[in-house]
């Protein structure tokens, strides 16, 4: 599906796209290549999801979000596909996930993460989780980041 | 930052555009010049409060393979193991968060098979059990911060 100047593509601009009038003929020129191709391999790893979109990543606490939580839920296996789904789409999740337990010292399974610029919204948010889960939960927590370690984004190498 | 700084963070947030002068038809969309968005981006940038800008790439669309990973580091030797672990290139990002298992990583690698390795390595190199989470299904991804 992805051949090498698509792997050329994506190794110029993993790390992001260049601040300049015409980014993608830069990118074409470096390449060798011209720049309707770079656009339509572009557009087509868009449309076959290699590209999830193009945009900007905010760092979630310069803009205030300084409570962001990652809420684990310990939900019944044969009702997570359709409870994920669920709390996947309410406004204030940005990833929810299905990942394994490691009993007996982890037993959640759902994973979704939470932000706010309070406490008391933080709090709200995940109030607003636990109703719609129910009784089909039998335990969570939710674990506050206290510090970005690290933040680079996907890389491959080059 | 000021309120043209967060027009620009919230509509870039949802997408930009594949075409000849991008910036110029975002600045077009903003009301404000091309030159005045990619100085701001550059600012943005600069101080952090873009991350990144570009394309997010899909790591198993892309025939590799993510992960999400914790240990338990100990309080001592918290910002050792941290340094360990962030110096994997593979290791995309890496959070503190209050927990028994208190570091969370992620781990993207370009082979899949190099996961398993990445894992026995941090393993090796701290001393610590990894434990491995990685998705069994995806059911959001996405979100727009408000500015």
């Amino acid at each position: 599906m992805m051949d090498a100047i698509d792997q050329h593509i994506i190794q110029l601009t993993q790390t992001g796209l260049p601040l300049v009038s015409k980014p993608y003929h830069l990118i074409a020129e470096q390449l060798g290549i011209s720049a309707d191709e770079v656009m339509a391999r572009m557009r087509t790893m868009q449309e076959n999801g290699i590209i999830r979109r193009i945009g900007a990543v905010p760092n979630h606490y310069k803009l205030g979000y300084t409570f962001n939580g990652m809420t684990v839920w310990d939900v019944d296996d044969e009702m997570i596909d359709t409870l994920g789904r669920q709390v996947g789409a309410l406004d204030f999740v940005s990833h929810c996930y299905h990942r394994p337990r490691h009993l007996p010292e982890w037993s959640y399974n759902l994973f979704a993460m939470v932000h706010g610029k309070t406490q008391e919204s933080v709090d709200a948010e995940i109030a607003q989780i636990k109703v719609l889960l129910g009784e089909h939960c039998r335990a969570h927590t939710v674990l506050f980041s206290t510090r970005i370690l690290k933040k680079t984004g996907l890389r491959i190498k080059g | 930052m000021d309120e043209l700084d967060k027009k620009i963070i919230n509509h870039l947030q949802s997408g930009f555009p594949i075409c000849e002068s991008p910036y110029q038809q975002v600045a077009n969309e903003l009301g404000i010049s091309e030159s005045q968005l990619l100085a701001r981006l550059q600012t943005l940038l600069a101080n952090g409060v873009l991350s990144r800008f570009g394309p997010l790439y899909h790591a198993e669309q892309m025939g590799g393979a993510l992960t999400l990973a914790a240990v338990k580091a100990p309080t001592e030797s918290f910002d050792e193991v941290a340094k360990i672990i962030n110096a994997f290139p593979e290791v995309a990002h890496n959070y503190a968060r209050e927990h028994e298992l208190n570091m969370w990583f992620v781990i993207a690698t370009e082979q899949p098979e190099r996961l398993l390795e990445v894992i026995a390595e941090i393993e090796q190199q701290t001393g610590l059990q990894v434990y491995n989470m990685p998705k069994i299904n995806e059911y959001f991804v996405g979100l727009k911060l408000e500015a």
